[in-house]
């Protein structure tokens, strides 16, 4: 549904996208997750059609995004990280004119603003201003307003950004019920590492250019292990005494001790009782896709 | 077609009712126009004589209060979706411009009810050419607003645009003295300045006595000036860029 083929962006002489390629299938969830400037910004204008990119091809629900930006544009449903809202209009005002802008009108366009109100779960708001509505409701009339057309595919900048925990996870249901009810491809951009697990695939994007993806279980197989978190009064003794003893590089991240290493019970096992005293908590982790990036890149994503 | 008009139709839409719903606006923008216009008026005993200048200052405010918004818009608002939206960028440029042009014109219009004070008695017919008149100034001037703000980065950029270029623009439009009086350079600046045309348009349809410029003139030259801002502002919209556009 989606095709990146060695897209390049240059701002000037600053290169933002370097030779990034990458498929997505239909029904998909796909995340793009990356630190701010990794990339992903200027991966989604040129993917919604924004901007052209200076060199490579995206292909989006079979146009070019370069050369057939209205073919794109027909297809594919856009929520900015920005409001893109009216706020001094009603939300159901606010479905009505973007419904405009697609040519629809009539009894369709009243069907299609039920559907959406309904499917997002904001019919007893839709006469309100959208200034009287939260963050996570206005969240919800954007993504109810990008799905007027009934695009084949979803592309989502941020979308969870300045969400509570809450709303957050109310916002991946209705993603998630998109996919499975409609079967609408989504594409959405991330540095949060909670919604980034939940996609099926991800690609992991560094100064312009992927670093890993796969699943966010194949990322994390890469690891190749458990992580285990060790905190102590003294942390720099406790790393010490584990390099000499035992051979391994721990790191100290956060105040704490992080070994990454294979059977992480055994190992646990071993290092309380080596150090009688020494720790305070010991935790064993799987490694998450923080643990992941650290470990493909040598720094960290927020 | 109606992929043509109905975006149009809900742009314009939008700014009358973004409009109804801050009323507060109208008054900043007829206000102070007022208030320049009684104190000259007034202090120099000539209400009638500076009329048509604040009356064309209202639509000036006006208009660039609307366009203003185009800049703020991009970077975070109704414009984004817009942009990625299947209609034609000349659908959204036409339908902005004439939701702006509609707000400065029923403006212009609150304006003409001041005119017994300048002396000026209109017969319907007057007020009917009028209205016209004035419509093409505020369509004029949105225009002139629209292609300024769409490559603005910030609204401070915009200002400094507006005390710069637009407000001496309307100072040597026959606002303040008329053509006929006017001396050396300046007097060759009002004759190349569009609204000069468009001041004096108002002016003959109210039937102010003004010499020059002649109705056809003037009443052609604004319609051309409007015609070309507009076309301007399509290709502007319409053109593909590397760079992001919001």
């Amino acid at each position: 549904m989606i095709v990146v083929e060695n897209l390049t962006h240059q701002y000037g002489s600053r290169l933002a996208l370097s030779n990034v390629s990458f498929e997505v299938g239909k029904g998909e969830i796909f995340g793009l997750l990356g630190p701010n400037g990794g990339g992903k910004s200027t991966l989604f204008r040129i993917l919604s059609t924004m901007m052209s990119p200076t060199a490579g091809r995206a292909v989006v629900a079979g146009f070019d995004v370069a050369r057939d930006p209205a073919g794109v544009r027909r297809r594919a449903g856009v929520v900015f990280q920005t409001q893109s809202l009216d706020k001094s209009l009603s939300v159901e005002e606010n479905l009505r004119s973007q419904g405009h802008l697609h040519g629809l009108s009539g009894h369709v366009l009243r069907e299609r603003i039920d559907r959406a109100v309904k499917q997002l779960g904001l019919g007893d708001r839709r006469n309100d201003l959208v200034e009287s509505l939260s963050g996570g409701l206005r969240r919800r009339v954007e993504i109810a307003k990008a799905l007027l057309h009934r695009p084949q595919v979803l592309l989502m900048d941020e979308a969870s950004t300045g969400l509570d925990p809450a709303a957050r996870r109310d916002l991946s249901n209705h993603i998630e019920s998109l996919r499975s009810e409609d079967g609408v491809t989504i594409l959405l951009t991330t540095h949060i590492l909670e919604e980034a697990g939940r996609c099926d695939r991800l690609v992991l994007l560094h100064q312009g250019k992927i670093v890993a993806q796969g699943s966010p279980d194949e990322l994390r197989s890469r690891i190749g292990g458990d992580v285990v978190v060790l905190k102590s009064a003294n942390t720099a003794a406790l790393t010490q005494g584990i390099e000499q003893r035992f051979g391994l590089a721990p790191k100290i991240m956060d105040g704490q001790v992080r070994v990454e290493i294979k059977n992480g019970h055994r190992f646990i096992a071993e290092v309380v009782e080596a150090f009688p005293g020494a720790i305070e908590s010991v935790a064993l982790n799987k490694p998450t896709l923080e643990d992941v990036f650290v470990h493909e890149t040598g720094v960290s994503i927020e | 077609m109606s992929n043509f008009f109905l975006p149009a139709a809900t742009l314009w839409q939008r700014e009358l009712v973004r409009f109804w719903r801050q009323k507060s606006r109208l008054l900043g923008v007829i206000a102070s126009p007022l208030v320049i216009w009684l104190l000259i008026g007034y202090g120099s005993n000539s209400l009638g004589r500076f009329y048509s200048g604040a009356l064309v200052l209202t639509v000036m405010f006006s208009a660039i209060f609307s366009t203003i918004s185009i800049i703020e818009d991009r970077r975070e608002g109704f414009l984004l979706s817009m942009l990625v939206s299947p209609a034609p960028r000349t659908s959204m440029v036409l339908g902005k411009i004439l939701g702006a042009a509609t707000l400065a014109w029923i403006q212009g219009l609150i304006f003409l009810a001041f005119a017994p004070l300048a002396g000026l008695k209109i017969t319907l017919e007057e007020l009917l050419s009028a209205a016209g008149a004035i419509f093409l100034v505020s369509f004029t001037l949105t225009g002139l607003g629209f292609l300024i703000a769409w490559k603005m980065e910030s609204t401070a950029g915009f200002h400094a645009i507006m005390n710069l270029l637009l407000l001496p623009m309307w100072m040597v439009s026959g606002a303040l003295f008329p053509l006929s009086e006017a001396h050396g350079w300046v007097k060759g600046l009002m004759w190349v300045n569009p609204l000069t045309y468009g001041i004096s348009l108002v002016n003959h349809t109210l039937r102010y006595p003004v010499v020059t410029p002649g109705t056809q003139v003037s009443l052609l030259v604004t319609l051309v000036f409007g015609l070309g801002l507009l076309l301007a502002c399509g290709m502007l919209a319409a053109r593909k860029s590397t760079r992001s556009a919001a």
